[in-house]
């Protein structure tokens, strides 16, 4: 670090790689990140001439298989592209430095890049107990995170920890892990959510990032469009499957060996925003869907928390017992038709009753 | 607004009016007014069609059909089932804002289920006359032209806001298909602010029919019931516009 002036392009030069490749490179990520043509002239210039963006790499709460999914990145590959094009300055897990000289990184790059740094934050804090349950180089994390946060660019959440609380955050949440969006308000977040989030959607996010010095387009929920704008069920390839009413109906019957769709077995295709279906995982080998199993909605907020991943409607617990929608309805609207007739009985007998009086009273007469 | 109808004055004069017919027998007059015009009855079958449809296939999206043999490209059972679902959610959307926009140029009946008198204590004091009449408390039933206050609430909530609700919602869920940059999405999309999971607006979208069906059966039932309890035209005045009170 401390090169400022450095850009990509002159690492990765130094590193015995040609200009072709850099160029295939460039075209490659511009594709990948479903911008047009001319993106990729624009990508070859700014990583020639911009110098490359610091980046910290901080972990909270959190399992660590963001850092795997990351490091196994195909196309840009992790080794070669992404840790080149940024620089890396601080990453505990990964990093060879440690105890006082890592901590010394923090300060120095906050210091020297204020304001220009990206943030990146695998795993949330936990806020229960002043944030003593996740100790980081002897402070709470929750403390590391806003100092750090103060003179960031933008933050990055990596994950399902960052983006929405995950597991850690799962009910009753004794510690009170927090998403990063709830602990820091003032300052441009991106999700990026998933248990992992996949590979190339995080090197895709990071090269974006460096390369055009912005955030990119993000949804409502803060999630990058480009990879979270469409359902895995919109683009699965047991679409056709689905909409013809061709489904699994228990595991390893007839249905299920032929590949029909997942949707009785609880699968959450069609409630999960993330690039499964398309840029798929290990390199565009599979995904869940295509393994067999139903999605679990592993990007999506509180997925631990919506009962079995194998039903297709979420439990409900406000009742005390576990139920989901449609049986609730049921009970409730079973009561109602048994109230409606009770209450035409007694009406019809009321009534008989009243008929009957008034044939007395008129006889009376 | 209250149209208690103790007694209908023209009553005797309609009587004297009519001729006895041939075989020397009288027609019996009825008094009768004018409630429902015809948009708004028109709204309420077109409407209640489309509940029912989409409460049928509804249901069937959320527990699809028994599994269909043979080639993916020679069924389209789960297609239909859900085009119908769609089609007929547009059809509720625009006949129910078609009913809205009809509030404001049709007759003061027309706006009675688009609000509830809170601030009436009258209003309140007859609520609680007809909870009396269906708890059997009451001997006589009061008439009212329109809808009795206890049946203006039970409109108010259990239609308009109910279908207000399931409109919101389902509109929100149809964008996800149309994709990000929908009109729906645009219009609707912040329903997912709400509950960023829309596994969890699929939820509420469930119960908000659940609780239509429980809409739907007291509705019918009390239609049925005050049409021969309360001695007043209730099941027909829907189809002719007119309520007619027998006495």
């Amino acid at each position: 670090m401390g090169a400022t002036t450095e850009t990509f392009y002159s690492v990765i030069r130094r590193q015995g790689i040609t200009r072709r490749s850099f160029h295939k490179f460039c075209s490659l990520t511009a594709t990948s990140l479903g911008l047009g043509p001319l993106a990729s002239a624009r990508i070859a210039n700014a990583l020639e001439t911009k110098p490359r963006t610091p980046v910290i790499w901080m972990h909270g709460l959190e399992c660590t298989c963001c850092s795997e999914s990351f490091i196994r990145s195909a196309h840009p590959l992790v080794k070669d592209v992404v840790l080149s094009m940024i620089s890396l300055d601080y990453d505990d897990t990964i990093m060879a430095a440690a105890g006082q000289q890592a901590e010394e990184i923090l300060e120095e790059t906050r210091a020297k890049y204020k304001g220009q740094y990206i943030l990146a934050v695998e795993g949330n804090p936990p806020l229960n107990e002043g944030g003593m349950f996740c100790i980081d180089g002897g402070k709470p994390f929750v403390e590391k995170l806003k100092v750090m946060a103060e003179d960031a660019m933008a933050i990055i959440a990596w994950g399902a920890c960052a983006s929405w609380g995950c597991v850690q955050a799962a009910k009753p949440n004794p510690t009170q892990a927090t998403p990063i969006d709830k602990v820091i308000t003032n300052k441009p977040i991106i999700k990026v959510p998933g248990c992992p989030p996949i590979a190339e959607v995080m090197t895709g996010v990071v090269t974006f990032i460096t390369t055009f010095g912005k955030l990119p387009e993000l949804d409502r929920q803060g999630r990058p469009k480009m990879f979270y704008s469409q359902r895995i069920h919109d683009k699965c390839y047991r679409r056709p499957h689905f909409d013809a009413g061709q489904f699994v109906e228990e595991w390893d019957d007839e249905a299920a060996r032929k590949g029909y769709c997942l949707y009785k077995m609880g699968c959450k295709g069609p409630t999960t925003y993330n690039a499964c279906s398309t840029v798929r995982w290990n390199g565009g080998v599979s995904f869940p869907i295509q393994s067999g199993h139903g999605c679990i909605g592993c990007s999506e907020d509180g997925f631990w928390d919506k009962g079995s991943f194998y039903d297709r409607l979420t439990t409900i617990k406000q009742f005390g017992i576990e139920r989901n929608a449609d049986q609730v309805g049921m009970v409730a609207a079973g009561t109602v038709g048994a109230a409606v007739a009770a209450h035409a009985a007694v009406t019809a007998v009321k009534r008989l009753a009243t008929k009957r009086d008034d044939a007395n009273a008129k006889q009376d007469h | 607004m209250m149209d208690a109808v103790a007694r209908p004055a023209e009553t005797e004069t309609n009587l004297a009016a009519i001729a006895a017919d041939a075989a020397g027998e009288y027609a019996v007059g009825r008094p009768t007014v004018y409630v429902y015009e015809a948009p708004v009855r028109i709204c309420h079958w077109v409407n209640a069609f489309a509940i029912v449809v989409l409460m049928v296939t509804g249901y069937l999206i959320g527990t699809p059909l028994p599994t269909v043999e043979g080639e993916a490209s020679g069924s389209f059972v789960m297609g239909y089932v859900r085009f119908a679902h769609f089609a007929a959610g547009q059809v509720l959307a625009v006949f129910f804002l078609a009913r809205i926009l009809w509030a404001f140029v049709g007759n003061h009946h027309s706006r009675q289920i688009f609000y509830i008198p809170v601030h009436r204590k009258q209003f309140w004091k007859e609520v609680l006359h007809e909870i009396r009449w269906y708890a059997f408390l009451e001997r006589e039933p009061k008439m009212y032209v329109g809808h009795n206050p206890l049946a203006q609430t039970a409109m108010f909530t259990g239609f308009t806001l109910f279908v207000t609700f399931m409109i919101v919602t389902g509109f929100a869920l149809y964008s996800e298909g149309e994709g990000i940059d929908s009109w729906q999405h645009k219009a609707f999309g912040w329903v997912f602010s709400i509950w960023p999971n829309s596994q969890d607006v699929h939820t509420w979208h469930h119960l908000g029919m659940w609780a239509l069906v429980m809409f739907v059966m007291v509705h019918v039932y009390a239609a049925i019931r005050e049409d021969i309890m309360s001695r007043q035209s209730i099941i027909s005045s829907m189809i002719s516009g007119e309520r007619q009170f027998r006495e």
